[in-house]
């Protein structure tokens, strides 16, 4: 939706408000010192114009008064703006706990998402109205960065890591999405549009697009081929290798005595590079599987072992996107289809 | 009636610094600080003309919303080697390595900087760092962004990054041997009398400005070295591919370039300091106020890299430390801007040329900082990175601050430097063209920023379009001012009008020896019993040398 405010971008998320109102703090505290500094200027540059050559004015020594104002008022002023940008990047940050999960690996010069629910999307993202969505990200080559202005927000998308960003749309349309991170040769055309349906028109696209495999069931296919079952069992239940069922959100000690939070970025580090952060209780038997999977598929593994119950069921066994809420996250948004 | 004119100085003298040798060993072996500031004068300019070439082209290319006038490739080279020549090789030695080479010693009362033959061997430096990155552009050019950003640079990229860097590699060490002769030269070369709190304020802001010339110049080299080294042998730093981290170089990157960014400006502080006291005939305002904000710039910008990183995997919590400290760091400009304002209150403004810049620098410099609160506050920096608002202000703080302040310096002490006068009709008219030119190029930026529009783009959705044919517009301003003060500061060389020793009625020590200077810059060494500014000293009949003020106070 265009907004009624001229020079101010679509806004469709609940961020934009927020961010709309600090800008427009931000643009009057600046437009108030311009103003206030060059209209200050203007009248001595005219009033105290040299009116005759040699005249030298009375010398004046400062004012530590004078100087105090100036440094105080203006710190005040710096810090609300801090503490409100503070606030409001605080909650951009802080990762929802019930939001529908989209994976997302950028690379030159497209994106390519894929929905929890198994739909695959190039360079372009469906997303429901008054919905969270978190994007878990990385990226094939260089750094990119996934950036929707009309969501007021973005993030760096990084090689050899996951990033994570989150937003909840408010208004249907159609915004952009740009790679904001500059990414070589066709950078100015990684680009692609973010679609925001009614809850409704979203489920009808979802169940449209039905016949994908999901990820984690695509995860649970690569998990027997790649021989990880061998260890860790076919349904994670552990063996020679450490309990995965279960195992995901949770702590878990390691073998130098430290913890560590079973995240995305941790399960995709133990794939890569086992040897790093060894659970307590093991030996570092694990091989490496760098160079033998893409992130396509570290993302439908990460999702599988996601999506393993403690009781040792996988519920990734079908294509039906009706089957695959994970753990600890949202209600799957087909549960909404009536 | 006695007047500030009257004050007795040298007659011209027949020898000056320009005419005392002749032929081009003369000038490739001078130790004289003054022709090596002529002979980095010349460089630098020959390089602010290629860099703005590249200009013109970003700005035509993005005339029209499709990429039709450059390829994407040749685009991508275009506006990195626009960052990396300007950043490099011309604001960076703008000030310091021109006007400052040239005055810091003038104005302390020294002979020569401390290190006569290092200063010239840092001329050499710049000068082979030039060749090989001039080597590099030719060769195939660099398209990695003035940034490096791993691991494009280090595995993607196929232009010639290793050779680029070794050019910033080597110009960097011109620059720490600059900042050490600076720092040693202040500390030890100053004349009789010529106390820290008498300096001029250029001198205060120059010192702030080795200080972070000397400290953070190595970082940048280090990270370069890692850079190529990656590149070449494979070794995983940087690249995850290898086993690094893409974001360190990020943080080592910043560590330097944030602090450059004040190596630019500091310089055109003190400028600033020394037009707006010195045309207004008025002490400056809360002089300590204003050489310690140098020194607190100094020493809070190397602690605010990480705004830079807002929108990477940075904790949640460093980029809160950082967005503080970045507001923190605001507050001695703010200070510097206040002080200036306040030093014109009741006092006697000129309209020269030097000061029409003073004035833009101040309203511009305002702009700049001010956006930058916007940049330091975490939510909106994260909608507004790497977009054109970034872009928009840092131009206002480049170009609208260091090259504002460079230019006015320039025009204040032409006479000096070159013994002629500028024609003062079409400085003013230039600094006007150029004022107005730079608004329209950069202030739509701001907008078309806000709206979205990121940097680095070779097309873009047509709804961008009026900015950019707004800023292109602006940017054909600009460029025409910019060739006005380069054809007539050429013409004033041989047909200006010959200045006098004190054309501006001044009481700094540059002032007091004759225009050209002498090579030895003054017959008899100062005995400074002055302050800074002071336009009625106060023991004027005890001054020693051949100043002899008799004032008037009005």
């Amino acid at each position: 939706m265009q907004s009624w405010i001229p020079l101010v971008p679509d806004s469709a998320s609940t961020f934009s408000w927020k961010v709309d109102a600090l800008y427009f703090y931000l643009s009057g505290i600046t437009l108030f010192f311009t103003l206030l500094i060059s209209g200050v200027l203007i009248f001595f540059v005219i009033r105290y114009r040299r009116r005759t050559p040699y005249e030298i004015p009375r010398p004046v020594a400062g004012s530590h008064k004078l100087e105090t104002i100036w440094t105080v008022i203006p710190f005040l002023i710096a810090m609300t703006m801090f503490g409100w940008g503070a606030r409001v990047y605080f909650d951009q940050y802080k990762p929802p706990t019930n939001a529908i999960e989209v994976y997302v690996v950028g690379k030159q010069w497209m994106w390519k998402l894929q929905h929890a629910t198994g739909q695959r999307e190039i360079n372009e993202l469906h997303v429901p109205v008054g919905r969270k969505v978190k994007l878990i990200m990385t990226s094939e080559d260089v750094i990119h960065d996934f950036f929707v202005p009309a969501f007021r927000t973005k993030a760096d998308v990084v090689p050899g890591r996951y990033t994570t960003m989150w937003f909840e749309p408010t208004t249907p349309g159609t915004y952009h999405l740009f790679c904001a991170e500059y990414c070589g040769m066709n950078h100015s055309g990684m680009t692609g549009s973010i679609i925001v349906m009614e809850p409704r028109e979203f489920d009808n696209w979802l169940s449209g697009n039905i016949g994908a495999t999901t990820p984690a069931a695509a995860g649970q296919q690569l998990f027997q081929t790649l021989g990880c079952a061998s260890c860790h069992g076919a349904n994670g239940e552990g063996g020679r290798g450490p309990t995965l069922a279960g195992a995901f959100g949770k702590m878990t000690p390691l073998q130098s005595g430290e913890t560590v939070r079973v995240d995305e970025g941790y399960i995709r580090e133990s794939i890569l590079n086992p040897q790093a952060k060894i659970v307590a209780g093991f030996g570092p038997i694990m091989p490496t599987f760098q160079g033998q999977v893409s992130e396509d598929q570290l993302v439908q593994l990460v999702a599988f072992i996601k999506s393993l119950r403690a009781t040792g069921q996988t519920p990734a066994t079908a294509a039906s996107p009706a089957q695959t809420a994970s753990p600890g996250t949202a209600p799957s948004p087909t549960r909404n289809v009536r | 009636m006695r007047a500030i004119e009257s004050f007795e100085v040298p007659a011209p003298p027949k020898v000056n610094y320009i005419n005392a040798q002749y032929g081009l060993k003369s000038w490739l072996l001078t130790k004289d600080h003054k022709r090596i500031a002529l002979l980095y004068l010349g460089s630098i300019t020959f390089f602010f003309f290629i860099g703005g070439l590249y200009a013109m082209m970003i700005r035509l290319e993005l005339l029209t919303p499709q990429g039709d006038l450059l390829q994407s490739t040749t685009y991508n080279k275009v506006f990195t080697q626009h960052g990396i020549i300007m950043v490099f090789f011309f604001l960076i030695p703008s000030i310091p390595a021109t006007l400052g080479n040239f005055l810091i010693p003038m104005m302390i009362g020294a002979k020569d900087l401390a290190f006569p033959r290092i200063n010239l061997l840092s001329w050499y430096i710049y000068l082979l760092g030039g060749v090989v990155t001039i080597y590099a552009l030719l060769a195939g050019g660099v398209d990695t962004g003035w940034t490096f950003y791993t691991p494009f640079s280090t595995t993607f990229s196929n232009s010639y990054v290793v050779a680029t860097g070794l050019g910033i590699f080597i110009n960097g060490f011109s620059s720490i041997l600059t900042g050490l002769n600076f720092i040693v030269t202040i500390h030890t070369m100053r004349a009789p009398g010529m106390t820290w709190f008498r300096m001029p304020l250029f001198c205060w802001s120059l010192y702030a400005t080795s200080l972070v010339m000397v400290l953070g110049t190595p970082v940048i080299a280090i990270t370069i070295l890692l850079l190529a080294f990656e590149r070449v042998s494979r070794v995983g730093i940087f690249d995850p591919g290898l086993g690094g981290d893409p974001v360190l170089f990020q943080h080592l990157f910043w560590f330097y370039s944030h602090p450059a960014v004040y190596i630019m400006v500091l310089p055109s502080m003190g400028v600033i300091s020394e037009l707006v006291a010195n045309f207004s005939r008025k002490n400056i305002f809360g002089y300590s106020f204003v050489a310690f904000s140098s020194l607190a710039i100094a020493v809070f910008g190397f602690l605010v890299w990480g705004h830079h990183l807002f929108v990477t995997p940075q904790s949640i919590y460093a980029g809160m430390i950082f967005s503080f400290l970045s507001f923190a760091v605001a507050i001695p400009s703010a200070i510097k801007v206040f002080n200036w304002t306040a030093t014109l209150y009741k006092s006697s403004i000129s309209y020269d040329t030097p000061m029409l810049y003073a004035l833009g620098f101040i309203g511009l410099f305002t702009i700049g900082g001010m956006t930058g609160l916007f940049l330091a506050s975490l939510a909106v920096d994260v909608h507004l990175s790497d977009t054109y608002f970034v872009v928009a202000h840092f131009h206002y703080i480049m170009v609208g601050g260091a090259l504002m302040g460079y230019l006015g310096g320039l025009h204040y002490w032409w006479p000096k430097i070159s013994g002629r006068m500028y024609p003062e009709g079409w400085g003013r008219f230039s600094a006007l063209v150029i004022f107005v030119g730079f608004n329209l190029t950069f202030l739509p930026q701001f907008v078309a920023g806000y709206l979205g529009m990121p940097r680095r783009y070779h097309a873009y959705p047509p709804e961008f379009q009026v900015f950019n044919v707004l800023s292109t517009a602006g940017a054909s301003i600009l460029g025409f001012g910019m060739l006005i003060p380069a054809i007539y500061f050429v013409w004033s060389m041989r047909y200006g009008k010959h200045a006098d020793a004190n054309p501006w009625h001044l009481p700094g020590l540059e002032w007091r020896t004759p225009s050209p200077p002498p090579t030895e810059n003054f017959e008899v060494t100062p005995i400074v019993t002055w302050d800074a500014y002071e336009f009625a000293p106060r023991e004027e009949t005890e001054v020693v040398g051949k100043f002899r003020p008799e004032l008037e106070r009005t």
